[in-house]
């Protein structure tokens, strides 16, 4: 009887897994896998060929690749420096990291399309300490640099989170029996936050290359990700079955990285999820 | 006597201005078992941390081998520590962290195997070398530990309380382990603990620490039945300190009785601390005792009964095989070569009592 009450619990959450992960999953696939009179084709999965597509997804995994290394190569360091700070202070940094997180998202894209305008604030600045100005909105840099600024926080937390759980004695055991800094990091620091890697690169990779806000606003049409493809499917060409289908195919890509991932992030001592 | 091999000479150390240590002299002898035995925050583990290397002395030097070490990182200096909570690495199995010091120094790597079938069958733990540090007891941490050190063949093992996270069955065990492996490896062993058990049974030298400042150093003997003063006597083992007066030499005045006692040099009319232990006071019959008093408690321990006594306003702390019940009035009786006389400190400043023990 209790069992049962206890069940129930699960009943509310069970109805939102049906309702809004479940039931979406399945018209994903019947759309993906008919066409618009309802019979069983694989054209919608094929179409990926397309060059026009298979462009936008090679750029997409491109500039999600870029933009996941940039936020490792920046992370890593920063963990380190944020773990030897003094507990009160390291509260305060990582509070400042975060902080960005608490605005909107399309705010934060428009507002890094104001500032990098021509006339925006930052070529204003370089303009008045006569450097050359910075040219980068409706290109690929631009994606790419706000994608960092937006996603870096899911990098560093998971890193600084598995670098604070390493203890202190066994940095100084290591030490104790000869070794040198060199040796402590590569033998003792990386494996041991390597789980957090992982988690890192699985969040900032899958959203990246999923993303289509970021590229429709600081592409300004120019930069076309799978992400912007898929989107205008749906809600121009009001083609779901061709959006579904190349919905499924990018589904694919993400739980192939994350498969990937997770099987490092295993052979590293601790699994991610 | 063997030769010193580490001298700590006037040690000083403050962490964010508090005091830990304050001119610390001490030195530690070849092949030498040396416990250094106090409360926590006596400074005590500070002392082993500097001599391993993991702090710096504010003031002072360490010498090693006749070879001043005060400025060299740990990874320098030939000593090894065990740490109280292992400090085993995670992510490697048994025979990867008990070669780590060993594949630093690029040793070969069939030295580096019989190295760990060596240690592993020093520590009783054969055939460990494929498992996981997760897989294992507290206990066999601590053992794959003190392997991971001795592979090295340290001069020195440092030792911070490594049995404190260990149940008490084990703790004795281990204890016991620990003296064989002295003995064995031919080291010096400079192991630090709170626990006064502990010392007395695996120390040649024990050192008693209080805030900062060497209380005693003696054989365990030494240290228990010649407690040099008030905080000696009561951190080693269970003690009834009693103001007194030393009358003349070889009677002091406890509790307005008169004790025959084989102290000699205080003066007349000085008052002292005494010290008399639990077991050395015998309970005898009203009429035959220094002093009559009444038991109050009564509790059964095993080896013996430990019984309070309420004799002339002091709480008697007595051990002994015989049962008096509770109500029972008594005598104390005291062989006159179990009273130990003590100086008082002259102040609250514990060098005064430092600089009458060295």
């Amino acid at each position: 009887m209790r069992n049962l009450k206890r069940q129930l619990l699960a009943g509310p959450y069970l109805l939102w897994m049906a309702g809004f992960i479940l039931l979406p999953v399945v018209m994903i696939l019947y759309y993906a896998f008919t066409t618009t009179s309802g019979h069983f084709t694989m054209l919608n999965i094929t179409s990926i060929s397309a060059s026009i597509h298979l462009k936008s997804l090679l750029l997409s995994l491109k500039l999600a690749l870029v933009c996941t290394i940039i936020c490792l190569v920046l992370s890593y360091p920063l963990a380190m420096i944020l773990n030897n700070m003094k507990l009160k202070r390291q509260g305060f940094i990582v509070f400042v990291f975060i902080l960005p997180m608490w605005m909107n998202f399309m705010l934060r894209i428009l507002a890094w399309k104001m500032l990098l305008s021509n006339n925006g604030v930052i070529n204003t600045l370089l303009e008045t300490l006569g450097l050359p100005a910075l040219d980068i909105l409706n290109t690929p840099s631009a994606v790419v640099f706000c994608m960092v600024y937006d996603f870096l926080p899911f990098m560093i937390l998971p890193i600084y989170n598995a670098m604070s759980r390493i203890q202190k004695d066994i940095l100084e055991a290591a030490k104790d029996l000869g070794a040198g800094n060199i040796i402590i990091f590569f033998k003792i620091i990386v494996p041991l936050t390597m789980s957090g890697v992982v988690s890192g690169i699985i969040m900032v990779f899958v959203p990246a290359l999923t993303s289509f806000a970021i590229s429709d606003l600081l592409g300004g049409g120019k930069v076309l990700l799978i992400g912007n493809v898929i989107e205008q499917a749906f809600m121009q060409e009001y083609n779901w079955n061709l959006g579904s289908g190349l919905s499924v195919v990018l589904m694919i890509f993400v739980i192939a990285s994350m498969a990937l991932m997770s099987s490092k992030g295993e052979e590293g001592g601790a699994s991610v999820w | 006597m063997s030769k010193r091999l580490i001298d700590l000479q006037h040690i000083t150390k403050s962490f964010d201005g508090q005091m830990v240590l304050d001119d610390l002299n001490l030195y530690i002898r070849e092949n030498e078992f040396l416990t250094l035995l106090g409360p926590s925050g006596c400074g005590k583990t500070t002392t082993l941390r500097i001599i391993g290397g993991f702090e710096m002395p504010d003031s002072g030097s360490v010498i090693f081998d006749e070879k001043n070490i005060t400025e060299l990182a740990p990874n320098e200096r030939q000593l090894n520590t065990v740490f109280q909570k292992y400090a085993l690495f995670p992510h490697m199995s048994i025979a990867e962290n008990i070669a780590f010091g060993l594949k630093i120094k690029k040793k070969s790597k069939s030295y580096i195997k019989d190295k760990i079938k060596y240690a592993l069958k020093l520590v009783n733990l054969d055939g460990f070398e494929k498992r996981s540090v997760d897989s294992l007891s507290g206990g066999q941490q601590q053992r794959i530990a003190i392997a991971r050190a001795i592979v090295n063949e340290p001069k020195v093992l440092l030792l911070d309380e490594p049995l404190g996270a260990l149940d008490l069955k084990l703790r004795q065990d281990m204890q016991y382990e620990l003296i064989r492996l002295k003995n064995e490896l031919g080291i010096t062993f400079i192991y630090v603990t709170h626990d006064q058990e502990e010392a007395l049974t695996m120390s040649d030298t024990i050192v008693v620490m209080n805030q900062g400042y060497i209380q005693q150093i003696g054989t365990p003997q030494d240290i228990y039945n010649e407690p040099k003063n008030a905080f000696v006597a009561d951190f080693i083992g269970e003690s009834n300190i009693i103001d007194g007066l030393m009358l003349e030499d070889r009677l002091v005045k406890i509790l307005n009785a008169n004790f025959p006692c084989v102290d000699e040099g205080f003066g007349k009319n000085t008052p002292v601390d005494v010290v008399i232990r639990p077991e050395d006071v015998e309970l005898v019959s009203p009429e035959q005792g220094s002093l009559e008093g009444d038991v109050t408690s009564l509790i059964f321990k095993g080896v013996h009964w430990e019984i309070e006594v309420l004799a002339n306003g002091y709480e008697w702390l007595v051990q002994t095989t015989h049962m008096h019940p509770v109500g029972s009035h008594v005598g104390i009786q005291i062989d006159p070569y179990n009273i130990q006389i003590m100086n008082k400190p002259e102040s609250s400043d514990e060098r005064a009592v430092e600089s009458c023990v060295t």
